[in-house]
């Protein structure tokens, strides 16, 4: 499982990357969801959004899930390409797969890589 | 009679296998008070019994091909349907079969779906179709949650045509109940000769869906193109409801650029039924397939590399999704989705042409003929498939009456749905009416012009 | 438009009727216009093709015979589908529907001319009010969840008619089937999740807590998906009344309760019936289903318009007359016309007929006794969590100590020993989830060949695990590809390329 240590995690699986306020789902979401089929951003550029809003909805093969910002602040950019290429959310998590872009983004309650890890884990458990 | 293959025998010794000594102890988890209610039922009947009573019931009844000449349309419709169809639909491998959950013993099913979705697409000039709703008219009620869904509850508005089935537009109504929205155009006292740009008016930036019905419940035919480019410059989206019969003839909905095009494919090979079951279809883009309620077939591959089909995109569906889900829908119609496409697979696209053509020709014979008689009239100019609404010289409901009398079953009476039109029939004839079957209700309403 | 040519490493098993078509040839032919004719629509009002196929009348029938056999079904083998009822269709049924004055006759007809229909149809809502306990019935809703939909709204509508607009909370138990949140969700109300406790009852604890003043109702499954009987019905209930809710039973489970409870008189407010799952209407591979709603004396006046009534009282001599209401404060109409009539009404009242009250309370009986029987020869080698006396259905765990076989694996190797794999992966808060109903048409030998087939089947899961993975494999096809399906979104077929229209 990977999780890069420059970002941080929520409890319900998002990271945040507090140096250029972008959002997605971690490594071990996606896995959990496995083959996924369908993601549409809940958000316009220039929203404000709230730590814990929906901000995206994923389907994958047999499950789906909704995905809550880590992070508020104003949304400054949405990854307007990935409705056309959900699977990149599989391959690249941390990289191609961010969702939205937030600004100012103060975070809510949030875990550092080595900590979300072991949650991971203990959950696998 | 009951159909439990168990002997007291067989019984008695599951029970001790269980661990219980009767039957009844299996309940003793429900209230004593309340447990084992005396019903108050008619004596239960064998086989032969239950037959001849089922058969007393319908004969109370007259219907449409034996006892009764009728002109009624409004949304069911009396077509033949080729033998093969039932023949199909009685193989127990098809209708005792459960929803095609279990791909590798569920081809059969899962295919004649896929087959379903095609022709209906082709049918309606869409891309996609899912493998059905209720009904016409729930379908179309889920059309507006389709719209609803695309722009995420943001748009609060829907336009709809009076001219929609009265009771698709109190369909939607009920559907929409929870929803919050706003409803415009819906007035059936606006002028029904305005035609159907006057429901530009009603589209803003606030407007999620248009929906109008092709032919409209009038029978009229128009070309909603232009309609459509504007409810598509203000970002709403267009669903045409349309009867299928027609669309064998008429120019596609999808070529006009529809978003949706739902309806009843009751006149494809599903009898009358006294109202149900029926078969609402749903077609669209596929841009919007992940909004579309219900279940939807896709092709693949097995293991053995075989070609197979599948339920897929299931996510979207109520038992992942759950209270996010666009809509509760569980079923389909998935025996009706076979017969209708049994329907236009045995008469395929010569057998289709001609009923339509029927349809055409013969509902026209009767417009021209009934348009002839002393006080009798055409309501509406415009082109018209097989429905019609013919000016009566007294309510449509006297006419009726004495339609009735004669054993006609008149058109439906439009009085109860639009207060301007308390004088007219809305007629239907199909390629079951002959000839000499309209010239009767010519010969009848003759009658009443002469009262 | 898709390409059909599949490549070439695909093995088309059965063509679809697109590619079976061939320009000219012609199936049931419609006969000559005895009209004079009428020009058609101006040329723009036209279609400018049909793509529609072309096969003559012996290609559809074997087409979809081929189609048929790839069908597992009712009437071939044992079906012990969890949740499903999957009974045995009675055949009189599919003749009795199809009584030509039944099946000819249109929803618009003069009442005066469909007696016959509206008699069946008032008889029938007095049936299952007898059967349910229950005030009023509505035989609108077109299946189980229309149906469920329709008792949410009803419930919204009466909280709304005594002004009390904060109560949009609904309590849903943590095992409940997907429909009961989606109905309410399309209502826009909010889901509150009630766990369950030990013994696969409704924790009495989290529910007090969940109670208050903002509840629209609760909406529970009784028996519940996990087979129970809930031992506080009658706590659970008051609970939830007492806060000013109403109770929605979900009427899926009903097979396990006729003859024996009636949810009217447990105190339900509302209950839809399957009339495919308890009252035999085939399930047809995925509909039509049929979803009438029983309501108690506070939700009468709430019920879909319209309803079948008496509306002359008969005599001696002349029979009633029955015609149609609209009920006060309607919600309104769910679908067009009256509800599943020929498909569903038709069928289920020639099956009430036959069964009587003992009959209906044999049948619920059996139900039981087939379930508890199989999970009593299955409890040694699969482990069931909620381990007590079960209604109609009973959850297993479709796992073993030291295998990796998992509940899919052996729902797919049930294939090979020929019988229909039971639910998995339902209800969600069992792991690895086998949820089995044998419904009270199996006969003892079926029931017991099946146990023997799960007993097998787990030694095979320890010594053949691969068997069980690769599994089924004597069935006309393999495991799917559902990411393939899922991402190429291939969902219609076409005409072959170069298929001359015009001809």
């Amino acid at each position: 499982m990977n999780a890069p240590s420059n970002l941080k995690y929520s409890k319900s699986d998002e990271w945040f990357d507090p140096s250029s306020g972008a959002v997605g789902l971690s490594d071990y979401a996606q896995s959990q969801l496995s083959d996924i089929v369908f993601v549409e951003i809940l958000v316009d550029e220039g929203e404000t959004v709230e730590v814990g809003k929906a901000i995206a909805s994923v389907e994958s093969v047999k499950a789906s899930a909704e995905i809550f910002s880590p992070a508020a602040g104003k949304v400054i950019s949405v990854n307007k390409g990935l409705s056309e290429k959900p699977e990149t959310l599989n391959s690249d998590p941390y990289g191609a797969g961010w969702m939205i872009k937030v600004e100012g983004g103060t975070t809510g309650d949030v875990m550092e890589s080595a900590a979300y890890v072991k949650y991971c884990e203990e959950r696998t458990h | 009679m009951t159909y439990i293959p168990i002997s007291p025998k067989e019984r008695d010794e599951m029970l001790k296998i269980i661990g219980v000594g009767t039957l009844d102890e299996l309940f003793d988890a429900v209230p004593k008070k309340h447990r084992f209610p005396k019903l108050n039922l008619p004596q239960a009947l064998s086989e032969m019994e239950a037959l001849a009573l089922l058969g007393e019931l319908a004969a109370g009844n007259e219907n449409v091909r034996e006892h009764m000449i009728s002109f009624l349309g409004a949304g069911a419709y009396n077509h033949y349907i080729p033998a093969v169809v039932d023949h199909i639909l009685r193989r127990g491998e098809f209708y005792t079969a459960y929803t095609p959950y279990q791909p590798e013993i569920s081809q059969g099913t899962l295919q004649s779906i896929f087959e379903y979705q095609s022709l209906m697409a082709n049918l309606t000039g869409m891309e996609v179709s899912n493998a059905s709703h209720y009904d016409g008219a729930t379908a179309a009620a889920e059309a507006v949650s389709l719209a609803h869904a695309q722009f995420r509850g943001k748009r609060k508005k829907i336009v709809m045509s009076p001219t929609v089935n009265p009771q698709y537009r109190a369909v939607i109504r009920t559907y929409t109940q929870g929803m919050g929205l706003e409803e415009a155009g819906d007035d059936p006292t606006a002028d029904l000769e305005a035609g159907p740009e006057f429901l530009t008016q009603f589209i803003d930036d606030n407007t999620s869906l248009v929906i109008v019905q092709y032919p409209d419940f009038f029978g009229r035919i128009y070309d909603y193109a232009k309609l459509i480019d504007a409810a598509h410059a203000k970002g709403a989206l267009v669903c045409v409801v349309a009867n299928p019969t027609a669309l064998i003839m008429l120019k596609t909905p999808g070529e006009m650029g529809a978003d949706i095009v739902v309806g009843d494919a009751q006149p494809f090979g599903i009898p009358l039924w006294y109202g149900g079951p029926y078969l609402g279809f749903f077609t669209t883009k596929k841009s919007f397939v992940h909004k579309m309620a219900g279940r939807l077939v896709g092709e693949t591959v097995d293991a053995r590399g075989q070609r197979a089909y599948v339920l897929t995109l299931t996510a979207r569906e109520q038992h992942i999704k759950r209270e996010r889900a666009t809509s509760n829908i569980c079923t389909n119609q998935g025996l009706l989705a076979l017969a209708s496409a049994v329907y236009m697979s045995v008469l395929g696209k010569s057998g289709l042409q001609e009923v339509a053509e029927l349809c055409y020709q013969k509902a026209h014979y009767a417009a021209a003929e009934l348009s002839k008689i002393d006080g009798f009239g055409l309501c509406f100019s415009e082109p018209f498939f097989h429905e019609f609404v013919l000016c009566c010289p007294k309510p449509a409901g006297e006419v009726n009456q004495h339609l009735l009398e004669n054993g006609i079953i008149g058109g439906y009476d439009l009085g109860e749905d639009y207060p301007a039109l308390k004088d007219h029939l809305l007629i239907a004839v199909t390629e079951m009416n002959s000839r000499e079957e309209i010239d009767t209700l010519l010969e009848a309403l003759k009658e009443v012009s002469h009262d | 438009m898709t390409d059909i040519s599949v490549s070439q490493n695909v093995k088309i098993v059965e063509p679809t009727v697109y590619e079976l078509s061939s320009v000219g040839r012609r199936g049931v032919a419609m006969p000559a216009s005895d009209v004079p004719e009428t020009a058609l629509p101006e040329k723009t009002l036209l279609r400018t093709s049909l793509p529609m196929p072309e096969l003559a009348e012996v290609d559809v029938i074997r087409h979809y015979m081929h189609l048929s056999r790839f069908n597992y079904s009712v009437d071939g083998g044992f079906y012990p589908l969890g949740s499903c009822t999957m009974k045995y269709n009675p055949k009189i049924n599919e003749d009795t529907c199809r009584l030509p004055r039944f099946i000819y006759t249109h929803p618009l007809q003069p009442i005066e001319t469909v007696q016959g229909n509206l008699a069946l149809m008032y008889e029938m809502q007095e049936w299952l009010k007898e059967i349910s306990g229950f005030a009023g019935v509505t035989l609108q809703p077109a299946a189980g969840a229309h149906g469920e939909f329709t008792g949410v709204l009803m419930m919204a509508a009466y909280h709304k008619s005594r002004g009390d607009a904060r109560r949009t909370k609904m309590l849903i138990p943590d095992a409940a089937h997907g429909t009961n949140p989606a109905s309410v969700g399309m209502l826009g109300m909010s889901v509150a999740t009630i766990p369950s406790d030990a013994r696969g009852n409704v924790d009495l604890e989290a529910l007090e807590t969940a109670c208050d003043d903002t509840v629209a109702g609760m909406m529970l499954t009784n028996p519940n998906t996990l087979g129970m009987f809930d031992e506080n019905i009658e706590k659970v209930i008051k609970l939830v009344k007492d806060c000013g809710g109403l109770m929605y039973g979900d009427g899926a489970n009903l097979n396990a309760l006729l003859g024996i409870v009636r949810p009217g008189d447990l105190g339900f407010d509302v209950m839809h019936f399957n009339l495919h799952k308890t009252f035999s209407v085939p399930h047809g591979g995925g509909g039509p289903g049929s979803g009438p709603v029983g309501v108690s004396q506070r939700l009468v006046d709430f019920l879909p318009s319209p309803l079948v009534t008496i509306v002359e009282e008969g005599d001696d001599e002349a029979a009633p007359l029955y015609g149609f209401f609209t009920p006060k404060q309607t919600i309104g109409r769910m679908k067009a016309f009256h509800g599943h009539f020929g498909g569903g009404l038709v069928r289920s009242y020639t099956y009430i007929a036959m069964h009587g009250a003992e009959g209906l309370k044999d049948v619920s009986q059996y139900a039981v006794l087939n379930a508890n029987y199989l999970q009593a020869r299955l409890r040694k080698t699969y482990k069931i969590p909620y381990d007590r006396i079960c209604m109609h259905e009973f959850v297993a765990e479709g796992q073993f100590e030291g295998s990796d076989v998992r509940a899919l694996d052996i729902a797919k190797r049930l294939m090979d020993y020929d019988f229909h794999p039971p639910t998995n992966y339902f209800p969600l808060i069992v792991h690895e989830a086998l949820m089995i109903e044998p419904t009270e048409t199996e006969n003892k030998d079926t029931l017991d060949a099946f146990a023997d087939a799960l007993i097998k089947i787990a030694e095979e899961s320890l010594l053949q695990p691969e068997l069980l993975h690769s599994a089924p494999h004597i069935t006309p096809f393999g495991r799917m590809d559902e990411v393939k399906a899922a991402r190429e979104l291939v969902l219609c077929c076409w005409l072959p390329e170069g298929y001359d229209l015009e001809k």
